[in-house]
Order: C-alpha cells, then structure tokens, then sequence
C-alpha cells in the first residue's frame, strides 16, 4: 500500500504538508488504522516470525504427521509432518510479495490503459480492442506457452526462485489488469464531460495535468477496490498455478497452496484449513479498511468536513 | 486389510451363487457408477484411455478377458484356444477361435466370424489412426473359416498369440454398425461411436461425452438371469477425493474408481461403514528413471542426448545404488498408496512366473550404508556445503514428475532423504498433459528428459511382458532423430541386454521366457539406471450394499460387471 | 448512438478475426498433446499415426483456414438445414470435431449450455440482486453495523476460493446434515413440482458458493461509486429542492453510480457462459467450464478455439452493450 501512496505523491507534487492533512484524516478512521495496524503485525509476523520459531519449513518429520495442534507445533503438522506454523510464516512471505507486486502491476497496466483510452478518443478503440484480446485469451494455454518460452530463461538468469517469482508476478499482473481498465475507462469517459475538466481545459491545462491532477483522483475509489480485490485474487491464483505445475516447486509453501492441500483434510484436522483461510482473508480484509481509509483521506471534501 | 479383503471376496463368492442363480434380470433396479474422469467416447478404438475403455466395457466384449487373477475367461468364445485343445497351431503362427453358439448383438443379429473379420480391418485401416493398433501388430490376416470360427494368421510365430480380441482393449465392434467408419471417416459416425451396439449386459442408453453415460440391461444378453441390475448411470467428473465421498460417505454412488488420495483419509471414510475399498495389483511400478545422458541446459539442443555425453554422475551404478537405498519403500506406501501399493525392487513385479526375487534387498532403507558405500567409492563432500562431489560435479540433480499429490508428497520425501546421504535435488512438477504429452517443441516431455531424474508409472497391457522388456534396447532410446520417440527413457544400453531381448521373442516355452526376464529384469535393475519404488494397484470402492466386484487390474475393473447385483438389507 | 454501434459491429469482425488467429497461435505453440491422456502401453507408433489422423502433421495456416471454413460456413449451414430440413449442396461437409471425443464440438456445446446457464446463470442473477441493495445501503449508512458486516462477509468470502469453500458446504450440507446432494445430475428433467424441487435442491449448494463470489465483488464495486457520489454537490442540490431521499439515492445518486457496476456486470456475463471451471468440477456439473478445463488438458484444439472464440464474441458483444449503457446512463458521454 506504500507504494500505492508514493505513487499518488510523485502525482500531487505538493509540500508536504498536505500529507499530514492526509495523515490526519486518516488517523480519525479507525477501521482503517487497524486495518493498518493488522497489516504491518501480519508483515512482521511472515518476516521476522521465522528468526523466533526456527523450524524449518520444509523439514520433514514423519513421526509427527498430521498432529493436532500442540506446544512442540502449535498449528499442528501436515500430512508429512511439517511443521504448519512456520510454514504459514514462509507462505506469507511468498503470498504477500506475489499478492502485493501482482496486485500493483495489474492495476498500474489497467489505470494506464484506462485512463488512456477514457480520456483520448483516437486511442479508445485499440486500447479497448486490446482489452477485449486479453479478456478472450484462454488462461491455461497462454500460462503454458509462456512458462515454455521463459522459465528456462528466467531460470538461468535470476536462479530458480526469483525467475519463478518474476514469471508468476508477471502472469497474474498480465492477465488481470483488463478489469481495472474498462472500469477506470468507464468512469474517465463520464468525468471527461464534467463541468470542472471543461473547465480545466478552458484556461489550457495539458493532458498530463489533466489526468493527474483532476482525473485520476476522481476515479480512485474504484482502483482500490480493484486493489483489494486483485490482492486475494492473486494469492489464489497463485496457489492454482502452483498446483498445476506452473508456479513454485511443490515443496515451496505459500498460502493458496497450504489451503488447497488442506482442503482433503477439512474433517479430520480442521486447523489445516483454518490458519491459512484466516491468514488470506484477514490480510485482504486489512488491506480493504487501509484502502477504505486512504480513499477517505485523499478525498478533499470528506477532508474537510 | 489384505486379510480382510479375502474374507470379503470370499463371502462375495459365496453368496454369489444362490443370489445369481435366483436373481432375475433388471430386478434389482439402478446402479451407480462414478469415474471422476468421463469417458469421452465409447468406441475404445478411437480413444485408448482407461475410463473409455472401461466404460465401453458395459457394452462391447471380446473373444476372452481376464480375471482378477490374471487368467483367461472365455467370454464371447467357447473356450480358450491352446497349443494342447489345437486351438493354437503347432508352429504358433495362427490361432483359431470359435464363437459361442447363438451369440446375439443387442439389437438382436446373429454375430458372426465376419465381425472380427470386420474389427481388424478397422484397427488396422492405415487412415483410421486407431488407438489399439498395436493390439494386432504381427498380425498378417484374420479370417472367417466359417459363421463361427475365426482365424487370426501372424507373420512370424507369435509365443503369446493372445491379443487381438482379448482383453477389453481389443473388443470385437459390428460391421453392420461400423461399415462405413472406415479408416478416415471413422470420428464421423458419432452415433456409432456414442452407441456402439455390442454383446456386454448392458446397452446404451445415452451418451453425454465427458459428462453422464446411462444404459439399460441388455434383453439379448446370453446369460438369461444377467445382468441384476436395469439401469446403469455412469457419472463422471469431479476428482478423486469427491468420488471417494459420493460412495464412502453420503452413499449416493455404488462405485467410484480410481481412489489415489491419502491413505488415511480414505481409511477414515471406509470406516463409516457405508463402503468398501478395493485393491487389484497388475503391474505398473512407480519408478525413478535416472539419465544415463547429460541434461546441462547449456549443452543446448545437444542434452539428453547421445551428443551431449553420459550424465556425469548418474552413470556411476554406485550412485544410483546409494540412491535407491536411501528410498524408505515401505514408508512411501504409508503415506501415499496405503492399501494400493506395495514396495518393490523390480520393474517387472508381476507375474509371479516372471518376478525376480534377486533384489530385494531394497526393501529395507539404509541410510548409513549408503553413505558407507559413496564414502567408500571416494565420493565425498570435499568442500563442506553438504552435497557430495564426484570428480568434481557436486551431486545436485533436477527431480521431475507430472502435477499429482501423492508423487509430489513422494518427491518431498525422497528429497530429504537423499539430503541426509549428501544429494541435493531441486524438485519440479509438470502439468500431466504437457509430462506425457509428445509434443516435440515443449522442453518438459518425459521422453526430452530435460532432468536428471525423473518419476511416472508404466506398465504393460496383459500378462506377457516381451514387448515391456524390449522398451530397453539401445535403439529405443528417444532423440531428435526420432522425434524423441522411444521407451528407453533412461537411455540405458547394453549389448548383452539386446540380445537377451531377441532370445526371448524366438522362445516359446513359458518357464525359459520367465528366466529370460528375470534375467533382464536383474540387469536392469544392476545398472540402478532405474529405481522402482511401488508396485501400483488400481483402489476402488464399492458400497457394502453391492456384491459380485471382483476387481481386476488386468483387465477392465468392471469386467464382471453381469454378475454384480444388489444385497438385501 | 445507433451510427456508433453499427460502426462498432462492423468493427468487431475483424477484432474477432484477429483474436482467433491470436488464440490459435498460442493453442498452437502450447505444449500439450492430444495423446497425453492415453495409458503409456499406447507405443509411439501408434501415437503418431492418432495425430495424423487428427490432421496435427498439416502446416498450421492450412489447420487456421479448415477451422475458419469449418465454423463460419459449415457450421452454419448444418444449423440452417437442422432448422428448416432442407439439404444444401451435397450436404455432406465436415463440422469441427472435437479430438477428444470424435464427435462434432458444436453439438457437445448445446450440450452443455443448460446445466451452465442453470447453474452459473442463477448464482449470477442472486448474486447481482443481493449485491446491489447491499452495496446501496452499505453506502448509504457508511459505518454501520451493516456496513461493517456486510464489508467482512464480502471480503472474507471473496478471500475463500471455490476450492475451499465448495468442499466446505458439501461437508456440512450433504455428509453431516445429509439436506442436499453433493453431485449434480445433469440429466435430471424438470418436468412437474417435484422434480422441481430436486432441481433446486441439486442447485442451491452451487448457487451459494457462487453466488458468494459474485456478490462480494460487485457490492464492493456499488458501494464504492456510490460513496463517491453521495458527497457530490448536485445530491446536496436535489435535496434542497426537498426532493424525498429515497429519489434522491434511488434515482440520481444511483443512476450516476452504476458505470463502474455496469462495467462489472457487462464483463461477467461472458464468464457465465464460461462456466465456473471450478465449482463445476467440485459439483460435478459437468457444464461449458468443465468442457474448457477438459478439452484443455487433452490437448484438444478444435474444442477450446471453438469455446473461446465464443467467448470472444460474447466479451466483444456485452463490452458493447456496456458502452451503449454509459450512455444511457449519462448522456454526457458521447462517442462520435
């Protein structure tokens, strides 16, 4: 989310002080500041919670297998007797960086499109052709065309892991941002006609201001709840490409996927599908209040009030 | 649970004959049928898959099938042709097959030797591309000696004449149905190939592809008290865990096929008490395949080939050996195959005639022997970051299979079992459709072999395993210039291996054909080029309320499929 | 308008022709065989001559130009002669056939269509008529317990995939409580009340995991234009002229709201028809996204082009429609 707010800085190019005023507002929403809270507590929790609770992710202890929760695993083992708890902390780190980085991909791509295509008319037709193209291609198919032609590649270049990470980030960004951009189109087409962009454009403001400074703050409200939604989108999806082969080395945890093998065992230990259920939903429900609370804050006439 | 598995048949057994002989048929009204792969067509000829040969199964039947033991049962013929009866001629150049007497199709026509006749000129028509092809390879002519008896004529001795119109791979199709399906118009006749018209129990009532077969009892059907059942809803879809609880526990269906989930999880849903499971053994071998070329990406197109070199390591039997041994066989059964596995150390375990007791020394995991053995060889970790080195290569391998949980639960395992003798393995898993696909451009066939190691099940069709034991000749070895066609997957090749191969295709006698594949089957297993792991079984489950399964992985799992009924309650 | 959209339908054919051209190319370049799913026992002989018999050993603009005849002119002239009786030509003309099961894909389509439109078609309406007066109210009353429930059972059910959540009611509805089954019968007939009821009971478990998603992502959407548009100066003007509330938020605010939700709502009605790949295959509805996902993983082409294209013609059609309703919907937006 961060970045998001970086991204709409570079775009004001404003003192500061109207950040604080930002800051302010948002301070004041509470679902949002714990939104917030919940969110870096989560960071913390996949990031530093494996120098605190050393065992190893993919160590396998057989005799242990698919135990209840106890003090030696508190979230109790899978069905090869690895350890849940630290294996949620290294899914999350997977599912946080692939969720956020694809998330934020695929909403740059479709803002840009979007608000390109809203906004200049000789460029709606091949922007919205292309979307069309996109939303046609067939998933699975292209994935493998894709995977077939890079991942040796990407391999090679970046090693195993980070090639696989790049390739996936890529995918789901690639192939999820046509959404976002017929929604922003649909809105910029309809803010276009208003009487303060013809007003803008009547003292001779150049499009570039003219997008960043009154239309791109106007459509906000449906790119975060794209933002939200894309979140939970991509770690599921993420989980789909890594069960059919294209995404991480089976052995590699990460929350999709700890969810989906969990899922066979949903009677017998129930705490297999739980944790990582609770830790995908309550990551995107935190990042919905910080998004809600942004969206309040950026907003100059609730600001006001 | 083997024990309990013969008690149970054996009642079946039992109770199968008052109940059969008094049932009437269509009397004890619907079966149901779960496969949570759909058949897509039921002309077995067009699609060689298991579901559609199974399903097709219900309606089309061949000369003879067999049974869970793997013996030949006389189904569509009288009795089963031997050298001894003169059903197969002396020099093992034809064999001679006779129709039972008044054999009817379901529409009510006499059948007659001219249905074979018709039936390998449909396999065989050089357009048809027929999926069965190789069922009636050798075969020179068939011919009707007269409306009942049936000639099958080969090229050269043939020492196991038992193909062509056995088993329910092969069955025998009506030419009145199918006359004008020939060769390139054969995917035209959709109402053929959705309804074949045959002499099983059942007949076709409709034919959804990929989705729900229903069919009806057969009024011509030979045996006038079979089939038990009136109807039969063969529903497809879903996967393996769903099927295994549409029968195990809510009971809606009578029998699911094909139950690869974890062990425990179906243990835990057989003991609701609704149903059973059922194993057969036949003999596909889970296995290891370890290169014996060298799979470096940067030799290029050059890998896996025999330009690129022998594998730098792999070659070494020592190795391989020391691989095999980390391998705890009996743990992988636990965890992953249960009822439907058990270890073995060859990659010919069934027959019995033609299993090797010589290596059964795998059986028990022996970590530190292997580490003793590759210490012993001088191959050892000589810069500490734990993975041994051989003349320089630190032995790290790339360990691939097709997407499937139980192998990818079987690929974590092994990892760290073959970490703790100083192996690394970088674990990969390729979409089934892409692994066992042929397309020559992708990287990721198991015949391109772009891996060090690599792991899938095989088997071999029927019980003679001539044609499986010459998968291993030099020239079976798959390379650009084949289009990387070829069994020989591990690229292993030995003269001596060669030749033992064309002894066994000019001998007849069946004890000197099971010593010459023993034989093969130790050689291979000495080189460790392959590492068998499990012997599969097919797990299937049926409710308690049905009886008469008899499960066999021979042949087609619902090859008695007549004589199954309902029990009172 | 009308100038605009008969400039875009004439548009949309080549869009179409370039898209399936596109997607043949890369069903084309994708590793997957036809041969993949048969048993290994299968020798590669074999195997090769099955792909030339499927037409597989031919150079690729021939296979494009056959399919293109097939579907565009074959196709429909077996629909004019089914329709009417007559026989046209010789009447003997290859429809595209499916590798998978040999038989023409068209028919497999019709098939399919209704236990997809059942289905996914109800969960779709349900889930658009709860969203909408959820995300109308959640906005209206921002903050409120209903607000707030409704913002956690939407993104917590957004948040459950299909996979989970389908096994979930499956457990508690048809294993423990035994109220609903747990495979769909697509051959089941609705012919009188009771087999009505059947239907429905059949219907509801995947209805409700459907119509879960469907509901969450779309109130998000209202809600969130909605909140945009209550603070804006014209509301503050309609409610000053003493216009009562309920037209102010019921006529203007949610007129003005509705481009993004139109938006949304136009982009899944293709999905519809593309069935939901896996709710289908949990259920066992057996419906078009199971078709895809199947014809996919044989390796079958002539099936997912001919799939695909359709979708591609309905993404292009309900785009279109969705352009004709923002300017229904604001009659500021022009396109001329």
């Amino acid at each position: 989310m961060t970045d998001l707010t970086t991204l709409e800085a570079e775009t004001y190019q404003k003192p500061r002080n109207q950040w604080w005023d930002v800051w302010d507002q948002f301070k004041t929403h509470k679902g949002a500041l714990i939104g917030a809270a919940f969110f870096i507590f989560v960071l913390i929790f996949v990031f530093l919670g494996p120098i605190f609770w050393t065992l190893d992710a993919q160590y396998i202890d057989i005799r242990a297998r698919s135990q209840g929760p106890s003090w030696a695993h508190p979230m109790g083992t899978d069905q090869l007797g690895r350890d849940t708890l630290s294996r949620i902390m290294v899914g999350g780190q997977t599912s946080l960086l692939v969720g956020l980085t694809a998330m934020l991909l695929a909403l740059v791509v479709g803002t840009l499109v979007g608000v390109l295509a809203g906004y200049f008319k000789r460029l709606d037709g091949i922007l919205m052709r292309l979307t069309d193209l996109f939303l046609a291609l067939p998933l699975l198919p292209l994935l493998l065309v894709i995977i077939m032609l890079f991942r040796d590649t990407l391999r090679a270049q970046f090693g195993p892991e980070k090639g696989i990470f790049i390739l996936i980030v890529f995918v789901i960004g690639i192939t999820s941002w046509m959404q976002t951009a017929r929604i922003v189109r649909g809105d910029v087409l309809a803010l276009k006609e208003r009487e303060f962009v013809l007003a803008a454009r009547s003292i001779g403001t150049p499009p570039y201001r003219m997008i960043t400074r009154h239309v791109l703050p106007n459509v906000l409200s449906p790119i975060m709840v794209s933002a939200t939604l894309g979140i939970a989108n991509a770690i599921i999806t993420e989980s789909a490409l890594s069960f059919l082969g294209l995404g991480f080395p089976s052995d590699f945890p990460t929350w999709g996927r700890l969810l989906f093998d969990g899922t066979d065992w949903l009677q017998r230990n129930p705490e297999r599908v739980i944790w990582p259920g609770l830790a995908i939903s309550l990551t995107v429900l935190s990042v919905n209040y910080i998004g809600d609370g942004l969206r309040d804050a950026l907003d100059p006439r609730i600001r006001g009030r | 649970m083997k024990l309990r598995h013969l008690m149970l048949g054996a009642a079946a057994a039992f109770a199968l004959a008052p109940v059969a002989a008094m049932a009437e048929r269509g009397s004890d009204g619907q079966l149901n049928i779960i496969y949570w792969q759909a058949p897509s067509t039921l002309n077995p000829y067009l699609s060689g898959g298991t579901k559609e040969v199974e399903s097709a199964s219900l309606v089309l039947e061949s000369m003879a099938r067999f049974d869970s033991d793997g013996n030949l049962v006389p189904f569509m013929a009288e009795d089963i042709p031997t050298v001894e009866n003169g059903g197969v001629a002396e020099d093992l150049t034809s064999i001679t097959w006779t129709l039972r007497e008044g054999l009817l199709w379901s529409d009510g026509t006499p059948v007659t030797a001219n249905d074979a006749v018709f039936t390998w000129e449909y396999c065989t028509h050089p357009e048809g591309g027929c999926a069965q092809a190789s069922y009636f390879d050798g075969v020179e002519s068939v011919e009707a000696l007269d409306d009942r008896t049936v000639r099958v004529n080969f090229a050269a001795p043939k020492p196991f004449p038992y193909t062509a119109f056995v088993g329910s791979e092969s069955p025998i199709i009506q030419a009145a149905q199918f006359a004008d399906c020939l060769g390139a118009a054969a995917p035209e006749c959709t109402e053929a190939n959705f309804g074949p018209i045959g002499t099983g129990p059942f007949v076709v009532e409709e034919f959804r592809p990929n989705d729900v077969i229903t069919f009806v009892a057969n009024e011509h059907y030979r045996n006038p008290d079979q089939p038990a059942f009136a109807r039969v809803v063969f529903k497809g879809g879903g996967d393996a865990a769903s099927a295994a609880r549409s029968v195990l526990e809510t009971g809606e269906f009578d029998y699911a096929w094909n139950l690869q989930i974890d062990p425990t999880l179906l243990a835990e849903m057989e003991a609701n008490g609704i149903g059973t499971v059922v194993t057969a053994f036949g003999t596909s071998v889970e296995r290891l395949h370890l290169n014996q070329f060298n799979p470096d990406p940067a030799l290029g197109d050059a890998r896996s080939t025999a330009e690129g070199g022998p594998h730098p390591f792999l070659t070494n039997p020592v190795i391989g050996q020391a691989m095999s041994m980390a391998i705890d066989r009996a743990l992988l059964v636990e965890i992953g195959y249960g009822a439907g596995g058990q270890p073995t150390c060859n990659v010919l375990p069934a027959p019995a005639l033609y299993a090797s007791t010589a290596n059964d020394g795998c059986l028990t995991q022996d970590i530190a022997g292997a580490n003793a053995l590759l210490d012993e060889a001088g191959i050892v970790d000589s810069d500490g970051d734990g993975v041994r080195e051989y003349e320089g290569t630190p032995l790290r391998v790339l360990y691939q299979t097709s997407t499937n949980a139980v192998r990818q639960d079987t690929q974590a395992l092994i990892k760290q079992w073959w970490a703790e003798i100083g192996i690394d393995a970088e674990l990969r898993n390729i979409d089934a459709s892409v692994f066992f696909g042929g397309d020559p451009a992708s990287p990721d066939t198991f015949q391109k072999f772009y891996a060090d190691v690599e792991m899938y099940t095989n088997n071999f069709a029927g019980v003679d395993p001539e044609a499986y034991m010459a998968n291993w000749r030099c020239n079976e070895i798959p390379g650009p210039d084949t289009q990387w066609q070829g069994s020989n997957i591990q690229r292993f090749c030995s003269e001596e291996y060669d030749a033992l191969v064309t002894e066994m295709s000019q001998t007849a006698p069946l004890e000197e054909r099971g010593r010459l594949a023993r034989e093969m089957n130790d050689m291979l297993m000495q080189s460790y080029s392959i590492i068998p792991l499990i012997h599969r079984g097919g797990v299937s489950a049926h409710a308690n309320s049905l009886g008469g399964v008899r499960m066999s992985d021979w042949d087609s799992e619902l090859w008695n499929i007549a004589e199954w009924y309902r029990i009172d309650e | 308008m009308l100038t605009f959209t008969i400039r875009r339908l004439f548009m949309a054919i080549p869009t179409l022709l370039f898209i399936s051209l596109i997607i043949f190319l890369i069903l084309d370049l994708a590793p997957s065989d036809p041969t993949a799913s048969l048993p290994l026992t299968i020798p590669p002989e074999v195997r090769a001559e099955i792909r030339a018999s499927l037409g597989l050993d031919e150079p690729i603009h021939i296979r494009f130009a056959l399919w293109l005849q097939q579907f565009f002119v074959n196709e429909p002239l077996n629909l004019i002669e089914q329709w009417t009786g007559l026989t046209i030509g010789d009447g003997d003309r290859t429809r595209v056939i499916s590798w998978q099961t040999r038989s023409p894909v068209v028919d497999i389509i019709a098939q399919r269509m209704p236990q997809t439109l059942w289905v996914v078609g109800t969960a779709y309406v349900v889930g658009i008529l709860i969203a909408l007066p959820i995300g109308i109210y959640s906005a209206y009353r921002q903050y409120s317990i209903f607000d707030q429930a409704g913002t956690f059972i939407t993104m917590v059910g957004f948040s459950v995939p299909p996979f989970f959540s389908g096994v979930l009611v499956i457990v508690i509805f048809a294993v423990q409580l035994g109220w609903f089954p747990s495979v769909y019968d697509t051959t089941h007939v609705v012919v009188d009340w009771d087999s009505f009821v059947v239907q429905l009971k059949q219907m509801i478990l995947p209805v409700m995991v459907l119509a879960l998603q469907i509901t969450s992502q779309i109130s998000r959407f209202m809600r969130a234009s909605m909140l945009d548009n209550l603070n804006q100066d014209y509301v503050r003007t309609a409610r000053a002229k003493g216009l009562t509330e309920s037209v102010v938020v019921m006529v203007h605010v949610l007129r003005n709201s509705m481009i993004p939700v139109v938006t949304v709502i136009a982009l899944g009605v293709p999905q519809v028809f593309g069935g939901a790949i896996i709710t289908e295959q949990v259920f066992k509805v057996n419906g078009l996204g199971h078709l895809l996902i199947g014809a996919i993983q044989g390796g079958d082409i002539p099936t997912v082009q001919t799939l695909t294209f359709i979708f591609a013609v309905l993404i292009v059609l309900f785009n279109l429609i969705a352009d004709v309703l923002y300017g229904i919907l604001d009659p500021r937006i022009r396109y001329d």
